[in-house]
């Protein structure tokens, strides 16, 4: 229920190699990409089928139409009833959902290996005959304001984050959150939906994964004929962003019923465009390991238990991505300390990285929990069609996976000082403050809100 | 490192580990007894390189008393606090170095200790011996429960704050009164407090015990080299004493309502009642029968009609928490607070209406089919069958757990799930908790 955040920078090691060896793919003819992993440990599969639209295709005003089309990607086609689409996948022992985020939505469906058909049957059917009704949306659209309330509204951190990013962002559409703002919300229609689903849920648009227990070419044969006849939607170009260059530090201040304070520092920081010639976001995969990587890692081991300035502090960063990247610390101050408090911290963190750099032990351990969680993935058939599915969609293609793997073992501690010195600098941060208030302060809401929640 | 911020439509939770198959092959699990008088199960399987390890004990949170409510949770997170001469950094380090998973899960039954290694002989030696020492000599180092004390304590202020939180204390209050099942699992603000060194060190040795260790052992290694791993994670556990049991959970409850204010925009929604006991002999009518309830996700009848009819919520579901003792069976839901009465209305309907007449045979077929042909995926990965290992191990089911799944379900009947039911579910009887619940005085709200 809450927000969910997924790992997927730190891959590795040598079992990519077989892996590699058991992924095949084919485009057909209408442009859709289908893509098959090969996993015989079990006699099961998982359907995902990946479209390159998520937040950041949406035009001002329309925030969250990609994630309201997503839900309503359940409420029936021309000959598939509203609700019908889950209890099919339901009475044949299936487990379905969906995902949106700001670069792609995506669909899936785990089901017994021979399942398969009546998943494409569904799935290539809501592709293009999905039906969109005035009354449908009206109500799903309120369901989506629940979960804004719910994932948002009434969670601090969460609030705290969405303001940050616009903050952060200036022009490009990071900057909107993926669920919309509420105000869109409410101005949305189901003529926005239908535009949406016109113009993306296009075969040329996406891309099929499918892994587990099947034959390639049993899977391209069922492909061909679910999907294959479903006709091209001409593709308009994508607009690039380009955010124009931070010149100054920026600071805000979130104010909402909590106990705790947050500070979180964002910088601007590039993702992976080139994965063969391009360095440095690898580098910041390891220097974010080498900071938040396991509890031995510096921020857990410097702030949290040497210090004791900070109850949890931790370092996210994201190199594959369709917009640019962004470093992240983000640290709770302990009982007694203040957000300025474990702001200097983290400061005298960057500055001894910038001055020292990180140790070959450091770099040695980031690289080899990078290759051991290369194995451990193989555990799950769900996270590897994943993986396939996301470096499909923003551009990068599955066989990039192998790439990294091998980039991020030759990162040197000399590459990763040099990235610290060129990306955490004041003039390319954004510090957030989560201002925590007490719960009584009703007084507030009366004086802003022109309401009483009343007592 | 990665964050990607994604939006998941929830699927409702089901709180039952359980399930079992079809043609699927289910996994050849032995099952012996440690020389250390420790309970081990196993399943050998060399298909990827690596291997998972959970050692067990019955030392949760309904172990803790209500003046020191929170020293069972202390006591297992201060494990890998240091060890037999290795430091908290050592430990952590150390793992770390080998890329090897080091955790562990807590709840009011279990206490968990979990590692997952490569099964390459330098790394899963040097794995296991940290784990060994872990388990079998902590340190319990005065000045680190200091510090995770202070941490514990600003985490408990700030659930304090949080609707679900409070939603969810108040619960168990109301449910299971002055059994330990009502004492929160991690403590609270005034008892942590209070806990000493002497306190974790004195649950260690009273709760830790080989013969009431569960070792589950999953994956590439073969018997003599689980034997061998079983003994080692186990032999130098205190000596064993018997097996502390929990007080009798009072099945009838008192119908209450709570409403507590808040600020939030939404009304946290909880009522519930005991429900069953993990070895319960009405356990898979009334599985069964809660998925088709609410535990189904979308094709529940909760779902149906408060979501996907009224689009009152984003999330309502129902699911019983089979322990030890009976826990807890429960149904939640959040929506905005002036619709928060009428969203309870139904709920209420729902489960009345349910509990009268029981399930229709069309839903029946629909849930066994899904329960029986999702079997498959209830075993498809070496962390699920881990997790079967421990349950099957922790509650004594029988090692045909898996085998004999499915055709439990099939057995279940309408009339089973309504007798069932009615039995332990009396919609008169239950206890409701509304966090940020809507005031009679005033049902405006801010701009939204």
């Amino acid at each position: 229920m809450k927000t969910y955040l997924l790992c997927i920078a730190l891959l590795s090691g040598w079992a990519q190699q077989a892996a590699q060896a058991e992924v095949f793919e084919r485009t057909l003819s209408n442009g859709l990409k289908v893509i098959v992993k090969e996993d015989h440990r079990a006699p099961v599969l998982v359907q995902q089928i990946w479209y390159r639209a998520g937040s950041m295709d949406e035009a001002a005003g329309k925030t969250g139409i990609a994630h309201v089309l997503e839900h309503m990607m359940f409420k029936g086609t021309k000959t598939v009833p509203a609700g019908e689409f889950s209890k099919r996948i339901a009475a044949a022992g299936g487990r379905e959902n969906a995902f949106t985020s700001s670069d792609y939505t995506a669909y899936f469906q785990q089901l017994h290996k021979s399942r398969l058909p009546l998943a494409m049957k569904l799935e290539s059917d809501r592709m293009h005959n999905l039906n969109l009704t005035a009354e449908e949306f009206g109500k799903e659209v309120r369901v989506v304001m629940e979960e804004r309330r719910m994932r948002t509204d009434d969670e601090p951190q969460s609030l705290m984050h969405e303001k940050m990013m616009a903050t952060v962002f200036q022009e490009h559409p990071y900057r909107h959150p993926i669920i919309g703002w509420m105000s869109d919300l409410e101005a949305l229609t189901v003529d926005d939906a239908k535009a949406w689903y016109k113009q993306w849920y296009a075969p040329n648009n996406a891309t099929l994964v499918v892994a587990g227990d099947v034959k390639a070419d049993e899977v391209f044969a069922l492909a061909q004929r679910y999907y294959g006849a479903i006709p091209k939607v001409a593709q308009p170009p994508r607009r690039n962003f380009t955010e124009p260059p931070q010149i100054g530090i920026k600071r805000l201040v979130v104010k909402a019923p909590a106990e705790l304070p947050q500070l979180v520092m964002a910088y601007h920081a590039p993702s992976l465009a080139d994965p063969d010639k391009d360095w440095k976001p690898y580098a910041l995969e390891m220097l974010a390991g080498v900071l938040s990587g396991s509890d031995s890692a510096r921020l857990n081991k410097h702030l949290v238990r040497e210090q004791q300035i900070a109850s949890d502090a931790d370092a996210g960063y994201d190199s594959t991505s369709r917009g640019p990247g962004l470093f992240m610390l983000d640290a709770t101050p302990s009982a007694g300390k203040t957000v300025q408090d474990v702001e200097a911290a983290l400061r005298q963190e960057i500055a001894l990285l910038v001055k020292d750099g990180v140790s070959e032990e450091e770099l040695k351990r980031s690289k080899a929990q990078v290759m051991a969680n290369e194995v451990y993935k193989r555990d799950s058939l769900f996270y590897q069609a994943m993986q396939i599915g996301q470096m499909e969609s923003i551009g990068l293609g599955h066989r990039t996976l192998q790439v990294m793997l091998d980039k991020l073992q030759a990162v040197t501690a000399e590459q990763v000082r040099e990235v610290a010195k060129e990306f955490l600098l004041d003039d390319n941060l954004t510090v957030a403050v989560l201002d925590p208030q007490p719960l009584s302060g009703k007084s507030k809401h009366k004086a802003e809100g022109g309401a009483s929640h009343g007592r | 490192m990665a964050a990607k911020t994604i939006l998941i439509k929830p699927i409702g939770i089901i709180a039952l580990c359980c399930i079992s198959t079809l043609a699927t092959a289910t996994p050849h699990i032995q099952r012996w007894q440690s020389a250390s008088g420790a309970n081990v199960l196993f399943v050998e399987n060399h298909d990827i390189p690596m291997l998972d390890v959970a050692v067990t004990f019955p030392a949760g949170s309904s172990y803790d008393t209500a003046d020191k409510s929170g020293v069972a949770n202390l006591t297992h997170s201060l494990l890998d606090a240091g060890a037999d001469g290795l430091s908290e950094d050592d430990i952590s380090r150390g793992m770390a170095d080998i890329g090897a998973k080091f955790g562990g899960n807590f709840d009011i039954d279990r206490s968990s200790i979990t590692l997952r290694t490569l099964s390459s002989a330098a790394e899963r030696d040097k794995a296991l011996d940290i784990m060994a020492r872990v388990l079998q000599s902590p340190a319990f180092p005065e000045a680190i429960l200091a510090r995770e004390k202070t941490r514990l304590v600003a985490a408990l202020k700030e659930s304090e704050t949080k609707p679900d939180h409070i939603a969810s204390k108040a619960f168990q209050k109301a449910v299971f009164g002055s059994h330990p099942y009502a004492l929160p699992e991690q403590g609270e603000v005034a008892t942590v407090e209070k806990i000493a060194i002497q306190d974790p060190k004195d649950f260690f040795q009273a709760h830790y015990h080989a013969s009431g260790a569960v070792v589950a052992i999953m994956g590439d290694v073969t018997r003599a080299q689980a034997e061998a791993i079983a003994q080692q994670l186990t032999a130098w556990l205190p000596a064993s004493a018997d097996p502390s049991a929990l007080p009798k959970v009072a099945m009838q409850i008192a119908a209450s309502e709570q409403r507590i204010s808040h600020p939030a925009s939404q009304s946290h929604i909880m009522v519930g009642a005991p429900g069953m006991a993990r070895n319960d002999p009405d356990f898979f009518p009334l599985y069964v029968g809660n998925y088709i309830l609410g535990g189904g996700g979308f094709v529940s009848r909760l779902m149906n009609e408060v979501r996907e009819k009224r689009g009152l919520v984003y999330d309502v579901h129902s699911y019983f928490t089979p322990m030890k003792e009976p826990g807890a069976f429960q149904i939640g839901l959040q929506t905005k607070k002036e619709q928060a009465d009428e969203a309870l209305r139904l709920v209420r309907g729902t489960l009345a209406e349910f509990i009268a007449k029981g399930p229709t045979g069309k839903e029946l077929k629909a849930a066994k089919d899904n329960i029986i042909g999702g079997f498959p995926l209830r075993i498809d990965s070496n962390r699920k069958i881990l997790e079967y290992l421990n349950v099957i191990g922790f509650y004594d089911l029988p090692l045909t757990y898996l085998d004999d799944f499915t055709r439990k379900v099939e057995g279940v009947t309408a009339a089973k799930i309504r007798d069932a039911f009615a039995r332990r579910i009396n919609p008169q009887a239950m206890a409701t908790v509304i966090v940020g619940a809507p005031e009679p005085a005033t049902k405006q709200e801010a701009g939204k």
